[in-house]
């Protein structure tokens, strides 16, 4: 099957980034209800608004190998980015989780996130692959930093939606 | 309870027989792999025989029953009630103690709520002052239920307990799935007034000691409440061999259709209790000042009811009977026991509930240790097969077994030995995915 790609098994064995670290700017606790997968996440900025960089992001994840291996992938891209550039991956990467089959991902954008194509075809998965991303979103949240509106280089920057 | 000694599993011929009452089952998925459903403790699938009913009801009777007086009312409201009159006797019950509900869910929500409005002043007027004693819970009094339920005979209790003062409290599991009745005498105490529990683990399927509780309840004088959603479908239930006072179970887990569950109660009881929803048709007389209500069932009933699912629900009680639940029991208790031997075989793979066919019914739980239950369960449904992955809505239970969620397949009257052949050689799959040694 097409859904555990070589990428996916090989993050979710070894996440990347994984731990939990200090300093942090805010923490939070993401669940997933229907199969009890969590995450505790924390981001660590530096700068101020969506141009502050993510210094760190740290997280301890319990789940799938779907859930495990996205939040591995969320921080290879994010950290070291702006929180503007990582909000438009975050929007990429939600964008083809969403498509159903229909987008396969740009490697430019979302980096190993495109070995995730296949589970846009599995709508009960895609909750997995946004688990961490999610939680990413609320810490920048509570990190202070406005995320109301939509990244400024996103090409679909007026069809951001909450997460399914 | 079944004496499965005198009946045998479905030979070939009968299970092709059954099968070709579910149309469903015939159906491919995945890119045209056959369908291998092993999720029927999460629902079963509904034979032709039910569908039919339904539908005879809609084309030839469809009313809204208990109301007007024109033919085809009579006929749906004929049609409502014998059908309550079927469901009853399929659990040993005379019809009038038989609440419809929309599902078990609400049939132990009724009971929780219908207990919390016993407190309203003047709520338990003109009730026996001993029968109304029962009813009456708070600072002090417990509720207890058991580590192993489902969130349906578990979070209307802690919110019982949270509304009405009273304590919940618990028996718990024993490692190998089971109720650990050491204690139940300190669980279940004088202060002891309401003790709900599951009949079947919808995880584990593990068949628990009704008697020895119901025993222990009636002494000190609990009321018993029993979630019978994974037995009803699965073992031949009576009310009175099992001897609690309310019973909840769902049409749809035992080949019946959505939307309609059932609550059992003694009839003294039932008649004790304040109405948990109220509107038309659970009325005597209605006044500006203030209404009387109906006797039960009807107390119970408020607003035009599912009498299209009663009347197919009816009919899954009679496909059931027509089987014979002894057969049925036997059936899947073969099935089990080939999925535990199966799994038995293979070390990498751990059951979590009672590993043997005793006192074990229609359900197995398990994970592949270094496999989280979805990746496993993705695997299996690329193979055809379903089963169900995550906690079941019993996350205490997941919790206190040492384990994040599972995999459980459960069977239904329609599964096959090569079915379970099925699920192990998919199985099989997992450790060269996943990087497990085996």
């Amino acid at each position: 099957m097409d859904l555990y790609q070589e990428i996916i098994l090989d993050h979710s064995k070894r996440p990347h980034h994984a731990g939990l670290r200090e300093p942090f700017n805010a923490q939070v606790h993401h669940i997933n209800p229907t199969c009890g997968d969590e995450v505790t996440l924390r981001v660590q900025l530096r700068g101020e608004g969506r141009s502050a960089v993510v210094a760190d992001l740290s997280y301890e994840a319990l789940g799938c190998a779907i859930s495990t291996a996205s939040t591995s992938v969320l921080a290879d891209e994010v950290t070291g980015h702006s929180v503007e550039d990582a909000l438009t991956t975050l929007a990429a990467m939600r964008r083809m989780l969403t498509s159903k089959g229909s987008d396969s991902g740009d490697e430019d954008e979302i980096g190993d996130g495109v070995a995730f194509a296949g589970v846009s075809r599995y709508p009960a998965r895609v909750k997995c692959a946004l688990l961490g991303w999610a939680a990413f979103t609320d810490a920048l949240a509570q990190a202070g930093v406005d995320i109301s509106t939509p990244p400024t280089s996103s090409p679909i920057a007026s069809t951001i939606t909450e997460i399914p | 309870m079944t004496d499965v000694t005198l009946a045998g599993a479905f030979t070939a011929q009968e299970s092709a027989a059954i099968r070709g009452d579910f149309a469903i089952l015939s159906r491919t998925v995945r890119g045209g792999k056959p369908l291998v459903y092993l999720d029927s403790g999460a629902t079963s699938h509904k034979p032709r025989q039910v569908l039919d009913a339904e539908r005879a009801f809609y084309e030839e009777h469809n009313s809204a029953v208990h109301r007007g007086a024109h033919q085809l009312a009579e006929e749906a409201t004929d049609a409502f009630e014998s059908a309550r009159e079927t469901i009853a006797h399929f659990i040993g019950a005379p019809a009038r103690e038989v609440v419809f509900t929309k599902n078990a869910t609400e049939a132990l929500n009724l009971v929780a709520y219908a207990i919390s409005n016993a407190a309203a002043p003047g709520a338990m007027d003109g009730v026996d002052p001993v029968l109304a004693a029962r009813f009456a819970l708070g600072k002090g009094d417990e509720i207890v239920i058991t580590e192993m339920e489902h969130h349906a005979n578990l979070v209307p209790w802690q919110e019982l307990a949270r509304r009405s003062g009273a304590t919940l409290r618990w028996i718990g599991i024993t490692d190998d799935g089971r109720l650990n009745l050491d204690d139940l005498d300190t669980v279940i105490t004088d202060r002891t007034k309401i003790v709900a529990f599951t009949h079947v683990s919808n995880v584990l399927g593990t068949i628990n000691p009704v008697a020895a509780i119901v025993e222990r309840a009636r002494a000190v004088g609990a009321l018993t409440v029993m979630d019978a959603c994974q037995s009803v479908p699965h073992l031949a239930v009576d009310v009175v061999d099992l001897g609690v006072d309310f019973l909840a179970f769902s049409g749809h887990k035992m080949l019946g259709p959505m939307g309609i569950g059932v609550l059992w109660g003694r009839y003294e009881l039932l008649a004790a209790m304040p109405p948990f929803l109220t509107g038309g048709s659970m009325i005597e007389v209605v006044r500006m000042e203030g209404t009387t209500y109906a006797a039960p069932p009807q107390r119970f009933e408020a607003g035009v009811p599912m009498a299209a699912q009663a009347v197919g629900l009816a009919a899954a009680c009679d496909y059931l009977t027509a089987l014979g639940m002894p057969r049925v029991t036997a059936h899947e208790r073969s099935l089990t026991e080939a999925l535990l031997a199966g799994l038995a075989q293979r070390p990498w793979v751990r059951v979590i509930g009672p590993t043997d066919g005793d006192d074990h019914s229609g359900a197995v739980a398990f994970v592949v240790d270094g496999v989280h239950p979805h990746d496993v369960g993705q695997i299996l449904d690329d193979a055809g097969i379903a089963v169900r992955v995550g906690h079941h809505c019993a996350w205490p239970l997941h919790r206190r077994m040492n384990v994040t969620a599972t995999t459980r397949a459960s069977f239904a009257a329609y599964n096959t030995l090569s079915e379970v052949e099925a699920l192990l050689t998919a199985l099989d799959r997992v450790p060269a995915v996943f990087g497990v040694a085996i």
